[in-house]
């Protein structure tokens, strides 16, 4: 039965592989691997920069973030030889607080991430396998959350929260899970719809398979790339969620992080005062690193739908290459609005 | 009919779940609101009757059960009575919210209209050249939407108020009384408008970009565009037969982006210091302004389901598919 069933999916990932230019790779086996192209590169490069900066920024920066430097000057001194990037209106090293205010920001992003894909595919999964009044109060509940305004939600949450626990990263990234949960459980619920009237799910299910054991090997496997996208998804919406609340100093802003950053820079009136320095580098690592994990979101998107894939799509290309007439693009495999998925095939012709 | 009024009633029932939480939220965390607002009230006056509705207000210090509170809340609802704002001088939030509201409508309402369309267009023309040089369009509006709005507007302000003072750098307008509605005010305000409308559709009009290019792409490869070429009908035409299909998910996909855009607009607003919700937004928040806070919360998301409910008209007159019997 697995065999059938990755027989069938690598048929089609062969045929919409078939109209790539690239012919460079003999024989390539379908794995769960990611297109090799640039957004993807470039994103995962990104975020891999990201991550060995919140592991050792806190080491690397030249001085103390929290220590002030001058208690005479009264205005952010502009980047100089001894403070690359300037200072704060509190006299403090910019780049300091830039290397080291990552982690709390990726911290409570993937916190927020991991719990949310976990919520996700529990409800998710739940409610397209099991159906009938459990689905429906389940697709509800996510329906709510979803159409519930998340940050002013979050507003009020943290609002009430006291001030000792508005800087605990886990918490916060706890709390955030809770508005970011529904979309990928609406998402993996339409999958699992679909996947469950799959003759592979069938034949499982007649054999006499558990239910959990049809969800854990038959229909997980074949939701890892959407659970991943919306793993990433999340993980940007808990970093711009997580910047907006410490922007709004809904977080203890003696906790350092890029959104505590710009609290600073708001109260210390850079925009109106060119103090660019202030903005400027926090603003950017926010957008950079939310940059990264939406180019890689790009690239499973392009995995889960082939079709998405701009090299080897493009009508005037394909004219040029000779080809005539839109005969070679890859239109003969619609499977009705599913996207082609073939994840689980790393256990192919592993005996069950 | 059968949809709409489905939808209706999962919309009234979201509601009834939004007050509910917001009942809920003072009363659940930890710590005591009462004395959190006494404490920033210092040098006020507080008469037993502001301690009074203090602590009815969050359920502190009362003998009243959970219920009869849960009840009275709702009464006090439906007659339009969301408390009093601590920060501005205990006049009741109505008001507050009431001076703020057109702002927001306005700005936002604009923008979201305008990125909707702009983020449409733009997402029909990058599917069509597929591969050419406007598929770099898209790493370019991914930095947009992944920054955060209240950045973007820190920048704009920087560059077009600041150093090169085309647009004024905060506000909504110069006068603070309200003079004749003439063109000069009208002017005034739309010269306030535009930097703040310009940053919210930067931001969002990425995600209608993203969203239109993936679904134009696979309705470009149905059997019925494929006709319309063969059949030499002039690409305009093809291009509006498959844009018109492929802008479903889109709408359908507006109750997902709607919270995004609002709340992306609150924090724009806080930046220009432009005196919708989002400005006394951040004042309760700083003020420990708890009722102004809930209240904002609840008009914020009526707003949006609101919003959202129009959505699903548009959606339904679209579609005629779900306006068949399931």
């Amino acid at each position: 039965m697995a065999i059938g069933s990755s027989t069938h999916l690598g048929a089609a990932q062969a045929d919409a592989d078939d109209p790539l230019p690239a012919g460079d790779a003999p024989a390539r086996r379908p794995r769960l691997r990611l297109p090799r192209s640039p957004k993807v590169a470039i994103g995962l490069g990104m975020l891999i920069v990201f991550g060995i900066l919140a592991v050792i920024g806190q080491w690397i920066a030249p001085y103390n973030p929290a220590r002030t430097f001058s208690t005479t000057a009264s205005f952010p001194q502009p980047p100089s030889l001894a403070h690359l990037l300037g200072t704060t209106q509190q006299q403090q090293d910019v780049l300091s607080q830039l290397l080291a205010g990552g982690r709390s920001t990726l911290l409570v992003a993937f916190v927020a991430g991991l719990v949310a894909t976990v919520g996700s595919v529990v409800v998710g999964v739940t409610a397209g396998y099991v159906g009938g009044l459990s689905d429906d109060l389940l697709s509800m509940l996510a329906n709510f959350f979803l159409v519930m305004p998340a940050l002013p939600l979050l507003i009020v949450i943290f609002g009430f929260l006291p001030a000792s626990q508005g800087g605990d990263d886990l918490l916060i990234g706890l709390i955030i899970a809770v508005t970011g949960w529904a979309w990928g459980a609406r998402v993996l619920r339409a999958q699992t719809l679909s996947l469950r009237r799959r003759d592979y799910v069938e034949s499982a299910r007649i054999i006499g398979e558990r239910g959990w054991r049809i969800i854990g090997f038959e229909i997980l496997p074949n939701l890892i790339p959407i659970v991943a996208s919306s793993f990433l998804f999340t993980v940007l919406y808990g970093v711009g969620t997580y910047t907006a609340l410490a922007f709004l100093g809904l977080v203890n802003p003696n906790h350092l992080s890029w959104g505590g950053m710009l609290f600073y820079a708001q109260v210390a009136g850079a925009e109106q005062s060119g103090y660019w320095w202030l903005f400027i580098p926090p603003g950017l690592a926010v957008a950079l690193l939310g940059t990264s994990l939406a180019l890689l979101n790009f690239g499973i998107d392009e995995f889960i739908n082939p079709r998405l894939r701009a090299a080897g799509l493009s009508r005037r290309r394909a004219r040029r290459a000779g080809v005539t007439g839109a005969a070679r693009l890859p239109r003969r495999f619609v499977l009705g609005v599913t996207p082609v998925v073939d994840a689980g095939s790393p256990r192919n012709g592993n005996p069950r | 009919m059968y949809v709409i009024s489905r939808r209706i009633g999962f919309y009234i029932l979201t509601a009834i779940a939004a007050v509910t939480v917001d009942f809920f939220i003072p009363r659940v965390m930890p710590g005591n609101p009462v004395s959190a607002v006494l404490a920033k009230m210092q040098g006020a006056v507080i008469t037993k009757q502001t301690l009074a509705a203090l602590e009815a207000q969050f359920g502190s210090n009362t003998r009243e059960g959970l219920w009869g509170q849960y009840l009275h809340y709702w009464s006090n609802l439906l007659h339009g009575n969301l408390g009093i704002s601590t920060s501005n001088g205990m006049v009741p939030v109505t008001t507050v919210i009431r001076g703020a509201l057109p702002w927001t409508l306005g700005l936002v309402g604009t923008a979201t209209v305008l990125s909707f369309i702009l983020g449409t267009l733009l997402g029909v023309l990058v599917a069509w050249k597929r591969g050419g040089w406007l598929d770099a369009l898209l790493p370019a509006t991914t930095f947009f939407q992944a920054a955060p709005y209240f950045f973007l507007a820190f920048l704009a302000i920087d560059l077009f108020a600041i150093k090169l003072g085309w647009f004024p750098a905060g506000s909504a307008r110069n006068t603070l009384d309200f003079p004749a509605f003439d063109w000069t005010y009208i002017s005034d305000v739309l010269d306030h408008a535009i930097l703040p409308a310009l940053t919210i559709v930067v931001a969002s009009a990425a995600g209608w970009i993203v969203s239109m290019r993936n679904v134009m792409i696979t309705t470009m490869d149905e059997d019925y565009v494929l006709i319309a070429q063969a059949k030499g009908l002039p690409k305009s035409r093809v291009i509006f037969y498959a844009a018109r299909n492929a802008i479903l998910p889109s709408i359908s996909g507006f109750s997902l982006a709607i919270g995004f855009v609002v709340s992306g607009a609150l924090l724009t607003e806080i930046v220009f210091s432009y005196p919708g919700l989002g400005f006394i937004l951040l004042d309760a928040v700083q003020e420990a302004d708890y009722a102004l806070l809930q209240g904002i919360f609840l008009v914020i998301t009526l707003a949006v389901l609101v919003a959202n409910l129009a959505a699903d008209f548009v959606y339904v007159f679209l579609d005629p598919r779900t306006r068949q019997e399931a």
